[in-house]
């Protein structure tokens, strides 16, 4: 696997590069920019699903009718009705300082959009994503050559738990089987990378097996394809229990996902910075990849909003920076170009932390 | 970070060289385990988890998981077994180790692993590009792997090979592959020793001195193995193969191994094992000399059966301070002495209340202890229950002495009530969880059976309770408890609920029970989990947290039940009446009884019943899991098992010498014909007059065409068919004068004895009723005057014809016991009494319907429409309400 060469050698060594002298930032939520456009459903439906049903599929087509679904809260699909608003977002956090931006695709899998009942746009959705994310990242770079930007593929953790059963009655009931979750991050991952991503990132794992099973798609598609890309993982710890949904520690987290050899591994949304603190901190002591996080704009409020400042965010992460856990740093839910724009500013000062020598896989 | 093997469940596990030795649960493991295998075979998933919990609390660092067995779907098996024990933090939070010899099977368990477990195992046997495929594979799915010394000209057996087969296996993984080295852990094949073959002898030599140099060789690999194998040859006798484990792992750790596949906490200290045995093990062991094989057979024969030194041991604990004498005796149960030793403690301390609360207490958190990590069973807690209470009755006239002068009234954890609800005589779970309880210092006061709400209410009153505990067996019970429920609620009690018994369940707790009652309503599994339950109820801090969590719990059950929307549907009963069981009547002969009418058996001998005594329910009666005969050598409880067998053979021969227990049946057979969903009975063949009508219920299940829609009365010829079919109704017990011998063993505190002799007088009700039914299908009805089944026949249900009984799942309406004892006459001709609640006293007591036609079965009614209700009730006579509240557990519908 990690024998395999790199799909675009160049931009990994740039990114590898960059990594070693710096603290990358990652962009920001991608809802709350998306809220402030107050789109109903009208909006999100654009023309192509103006008419109730999926104006480019094929007539006989059965997945073309959407029927009496509404499509409204269907972030994705804006990469497809609303793609200036999505390119707009992306140009945002890169203006703020992002190194890298997210493709909005973290819906983007046939599970999640069947909800929808647009499971019929799943590779569609990743593809055009990820060239959305593409153009403005290489328009960016165009602008400031010696900060170049990239493109993360951004694989969800899908609407379904491969660990968990959702019957209390019977536990050893699944909804879902690790082998539908990889069938679906292969057709997701090959939108991504024929769309020209840079990087995967399986991201905000709830249930370790799904993201297993995302990781396993992965590696059959390299082996498959003869190259490979470079991946990163970042899970989710809940809540103040410090477990993932599916109840591993963060530390068992890491052993369970290790294996893929990842460029970097981290934790993301549920908690905010101070909160995910501990568990960075044991990522950082033990991962001989980089370390990312991402965390929310605080806990939500009462309101399910989030309210935690950019000076305060920063503060907390300036924190991280100078005590050396951190190689990628951005945010998750209710953070904005204000944010990342603050914590752009407060780690450059800091050095990125510097990875164990002895066993650095993936520089081989 | 250093080059460790890193290993997850829920939790990491690091192999430092610190921890020396890592033990891998083999209990579930199918090909290793006959009591695992038959719970998978047999579908009882619930109690194969409990074994992989087991292996866990016995310090299991990983568990094993093998399905690999011809009549099993090993890749169903394994999905829906590791898919279980994931869902129990408990066991999941140790790395699974997927084993089987069938790549497809591994693959089925990995799919289901969250954490990083181990593949066991992978091989060179079909060659290298297998091989590579295979570790390619388990890359891709985050696992280690473990590499047996098997290559495609066989399993290695020598050292050279060993060494040369893992050799070349490290090559590939870490050239071929870039396979982690520390993921790597060779099993270089245990094979039997001393079995009598001269090539077997060097085989544990073999294993140890490969080790040594493959340690050498790779000193990231790990060296693991199923440590078992070694003693196959001496099967059937624990100790000698528990000796032979623990030298081999002594050589074999201290040569390199570092990891075995054990039966986690069954293995002896080398220094634990009696020398002379000690001496010729290793002589085999390490093959020291020629003989060694049949100098061990020599002396091995001395060890089968025994338990330890359990000799030495009773002689020696005697001659101990009298704290630790206390102790002993309750953990081991033994009453023999307890008097003199509490006399002596009493001596010893300022106030009686002292000795119960320093060395008895002390001595019952030990036994609390090591029941609670699974160490010690039921039968021995109650023992040692037994132990405590003629401690405490002697010190009693003391203490009340003492209280008089003093005006100290000493302190508990706490105080509940206990009650059999009213309409329910049956106690056995009850009295076990009473007892429980009460060597955990609780106050427990039991109100017996049959307890109306109210009394139960005022007695937590009166007695200023801590909680209320209700217990019940039969289905109207869980509308009895949901009844108190309200009444605490209606009445305003603050004094949380605790339910249990065999019928009640979270599911009706959460749905049924706790939504009337707003102090807090727990459901108790088993007599294992009340202890915990009730000492989180008593404490103040725990308390709050602990019945959030349980209200979280119960909305969480009611939101996925309301969630769950309509199951399967049902078919509307016309529908199913149409697609009723249906034979060839016109071509059928019903059999015409020889003895007709009511036959009464007064004072049967008990001695003709005991070989038809079915013994597996009795270890269920003390929550120990498996089947007889096999119990007895389960590796787990067989020990516990064997000993309650032992005490239950050893009352049984004096209930049957000394007559303690009266046997009465009474049997009828009648003319019959089927009329709807009805059976008609008549006073004669000519049918002219009819003595009753039995009604029954009809499956509404939306079933293939093939299975049909059934009804107990489809088992009749149809009245327009004329043919003269006939029904028969027993009813006997085994129970009538218990009260006495239950008075006798009460006043001697003996609640060990009480409850087995319940458990067996329930056996021995059950067994008559086999034997009886037997007698009829021979000579009463006489359909069958030539069968002849053994006992395990019978308890398969091999026979023609059934029996079902009104209450159970055929013909869930207890009412129509009313019937049947009227029929019959049941209690002026047996002595047994139907209470309010439709049960029988004594409880040990058995009535049900007999049908003679060879297709006649078992079955469960199932969930019942309102039409079918609505119908019913105005068969029998009842309004909707009443209808709804007799056959409550199975409506389809939530009631008005």
């Amino acid at each position: 696997m990690s024998t395999l060469p790199w799909l675009h050698p160049e931009r990994v060594a740039l990114l590898e590069q960059a990594l070693r002298r710096r603290i990358l930032i990652l962009d920001g939520g991608m809802g709350t920019m998306l809220q402030a456009h107050e789109l109903d459903e009208h909006g999100f439906r654009g023309e192509r699903f103006e008419h109730g049903h999926d104006g480019h599929a094929q007539i006989h087509d059965n997945h073309a009718h959407p029927g009496g679904c509404d499509l409204k809260g269907n972030n994705d699909l804006l990469t497809l009705t609303k793609p200036e608003i999505i390119r707009g977002v992306h140009e945002a956090y890169l203006e703020a300082g992002a190194d890298l931006v997210e493709t909005n695709t973290f819906n983007s899998t046939r599970i999640s959009q069947a909800d929808y009942k647009l499971q019929h746009l799943a590779h569609e959705l990743n593809l055009e994503g990820a060239r959305l994310a593409r153009a403005a990242c290489d328009a960016m770079t165009a602008k400031t050559p010696h900060q170049p930007r990239f493109v993360i593929g951004v694989l969800g953790p899908t609407s379904r738990t491969a660990s968990l059963s959702p019957d209390v009655n019977d536990p050893g009931f699944r909804n879902v089987t690790f082998e539908e979750l990889a069938e679906n991050y292969t057709e997701s991952a090959n939108g991504l990378i024929d769309g020209g991503a840079d990087v995967i990132m399986v991201e905000t794992i709830f249930d370790t097996l799904n993201a297993k099973a995302a990781l396993f798609a992965l590696s059959e598609l390299f082996h498959q394809r003869g190259t490979r890309m470079p991946v990163m993982i970042s899970g989710t710890i809940t809540d103040r229990s410090g477990r993932t949904l599916s109840g591993q520690t963060a530390e068992a987290f890491y052993y369970s996902v290790r294996h893929a050899r990842p460029l970097s591994v981290g934790f993301n949304c549920a908690l905010g910075a101070d909160d995910l603190r501990p568990h960075i901190q044991t990522l950082a002591n033990l991962a001989e990849s980089y370390v990312s996080t991402h965390p929310n704009a605080g806990l939500p409020n009462a309101f399910g909003e989030y309210d935690e400042t950019p000076e305060h965010m920063a503060d907390v992460i300036s924190g991280f920076a100078r005590d050396g856990l951190l190689n990628l740093v951005g945010g998750c839910c209710g953070t904005t170009p204000a944010h990342i724009k603050a914590i752009a500013e407060a780690v450059r000062n800091h050095p990125p932390r510097a990875l164990p020598s002895a066993t650095q896989v993936e520089a081989a | 970070m250093a080059r460790h093997t890193r290993l997850s469940g829920l939790e990491p596990l690091v192999i430092t060289p610190d921890l020396l030795f890592i033990n891998v649960g083999e209990r579930t493991n199918v090909t290793g385990s006959a009591q695992f295998k038959k719970l998978i075979k047999e579908d009882r998933y619930d109690e194969a988890v409990e074994v992989a919990r087991q292996q866990v609390e016995n310090g299991a660092q990983i568990i094993d998981i093998n399905m690999d067995e011809g009549l099993i779907d090993s890749e169903a098996a394994m999905t829906r077994f590791v898919n279980l024990i994931s869902s129990e933090p408990d066991i999941a939070r140790v790395p699974f180790m997927i084993d089987s010899s069938k790549w497809t099977v591994i693959e089925a368990g990995l799919r289901c692993l969250q954490g990083k477990g181990i593949v066991n195992s992978i091989s060179m046997k079909e060659g290298e590009a297998a091989f590579l495929e295979h570790a390619r594979k388990v890359q891709q799915y985050g696992a280690a792997a473990v590499v047996m010394a098997f290559d495609e000209q066989g399993q290695a057996d020598t050292c050279a090979r060993k060494v040369e087969i893992c050799s070349r296996a490290y090559e590939l993984l870490t050239t071929q592959l870039d396979f982690l080295p520390e993921d790597i852990i060779f099993d270089p094949n245990i094979f039997a020793i001393a079995t009598g073959i001269e090539e077997h002898n060097n085989y544990a030599v073999d294993f140890i001195e490969a080790t040594r140099e493959l340690k050498k060789r790779f000193p990231d690999c790990h060296i693991s193995g199923g440590v078992s194998n070694v003693s196959f040859s001496f099967r059937g006798n624990n100790i000698v193969r528990e000796a032979i484990h623990s030298v081999f792992l002594f050589h074999a750790i201290r040569a390199g191994m570092d990891m075995g596949i054990v039966n986690a906490g069954a293995l002896t200290i080398m220094d634990d094992i009696d020398p002379p045995l000690r001496e010729r093990v290793e002589d085999v062991v390490l093959n020291r000399r020629d003989d060694a094989t049949e100098r061990l057979l020599e002396i091995a024969d001395n060890y089968k059966g025994k338990r330890g030194e359990a000799v030495v041991e009773t002689l020696a604990w005697r001659e101990k301070h009298v704290r630790e004498r206390l102790s002993h005796a309750l953990v081991h149960g033994i009453d023999l002495y307890v008097v003199e030793d509490t006399e002596e403690a009493r001596q010893l301390s300022t106030r009686p209340l002292d000795v119960i609360e320093g060395p008895l207490m002390d001595g019952m958190n030990v036994v609390g202890d090591l029941f609670g990590a699974g160490k010690m069973f039921l039968p021995q807690v109650v023992k040692s229950a037994r132990v405590m209470k003629k401690a405490v009755a002697y010190l009693l006239p003391y203490i009340e002495a003492e209280k008089l002068r003093t005006g100290d009234m000493g302190k508990n954890n706490g105080k509940i009530i206990m009650a059999t609800v009213k309409g329910d005589v049956h106690d056995i779970g009850k009295n076990i969880v009473g007892v429980v309880l009460r060597c955990n210092n609780f106050e427990v006061i039991d109100l017996g059976v049959m307890v109306p709400a109210q009394k139960i209410l005022e007695a937590a009153i009166a007695e200023k309770a801590d909680m209320i505990g209700l217990s019940g067996l039969i289905t109207p019970s869980l509308e009895e408890m949901s009844q108190v429920a309200r009444e605490m609620q209606r009445q305003n009690f603050h004094i949380p609920l605790l339910i249990g018994g065999a019928t009640t369940s979270r599911a009706h707790t959460a749905l049924k029970i706790e939504p009337h009652y707003k102090a807090g309503t727990v459901w108790v599994k088993d007599a294992s989990r009340a202890v915990g339950v009730a000492q989180s109820l008593v404490s103040k801090d725990l308390v709050e947290d602990f019945l959030a969590k349980v209200r979280a719990d119960y909305v969480d059950v009611r939101e996925r039940h309301r969630n769950r929307g309509p199951g399967k549907q049902l078919v509307p009963l016309e529908k199913a009446r149409a697609h009723r069981f249906r034979c060839d009547w016109a071509a059928y002969e019903p059999p015409q009884p020889s003895k007709p009418g009511v036959t009464i058996f007064e004072d049967y001998d008990l001695a003709q019943l005991r070989p038809y005594i079915d013994w597996t329910p009795f270890f269920q009666a003390w929550e120990l899991a498996g089947h007889y005969p096999a119990i007895l050598t389960d590796d787990v409880v067989g020990p516990q098992a064997s000993e309650l067998f032992r005490d239950a053979q050893a009352m049984l021969g004096k209930i049957i010498a000394e007559k303690w227990l009266t046997a009465r049946a009474v049997i009828g057979l009648w003319p019959a014909a089927n009329v709807g969903d009805d059976v008609e009975v008549y006073t004669d063949t000519t049918r002219t007059k009819r003595l009753t009508t039995l009604l029954s219920l009809r499956q509404q299940a939306d079933k293939p065409i093939e299975r049909p829609n059934l009804c107990l009365a489809d088992f009749i010829t149809p009245k327009e068919f004329d043919k003269p079919d006939w029904i028969g109704g027993f009813a006997v017990t085994a129970g009538l004068g218990i009260e006495e011998h239950l008075a006798r063993f009460q006043a001697d505190y003996d609640d060990y004895s009480s409850i087995i002799l319940k458990a067996l007088a329930d056996r021995l009700a059950e067994a008559f009723a086999e034997h009886m039914h037997e007698r009829v299908r021979r000579e009463f009805w006489g359909f069958v005057p030539d069968e002849v089944l053994d006992n395990d026949a019978l308890i398969a249900e091999k026979y023609r014809g059934i029996r079902p009984a009104p209450g159970y799942p055929a013909c869930p309406d207890h009412t129509e016991k009313t019937a049947l004892f009227a029929l019959l006459d049941v209690t002026r001709n047996t002595g047994i009494e139907l209470t309010e609640g439709f049960s029988m006293y004594p409880a040990a007591a058995v009535s049900g319907w007999y049908y003679s036609h060879p297709d006649s079965q078992y079955f469960v009614v199932g969930r019942l429409g309102k039409e079918q209700v609505e119908d019913y009730a105005k068969r029998k006579g009842w309004t909707l309400t009443e209808a709804e509240r007799w056959l409550a557990s199975n409506l389809d519908y939530e009631p008005e």
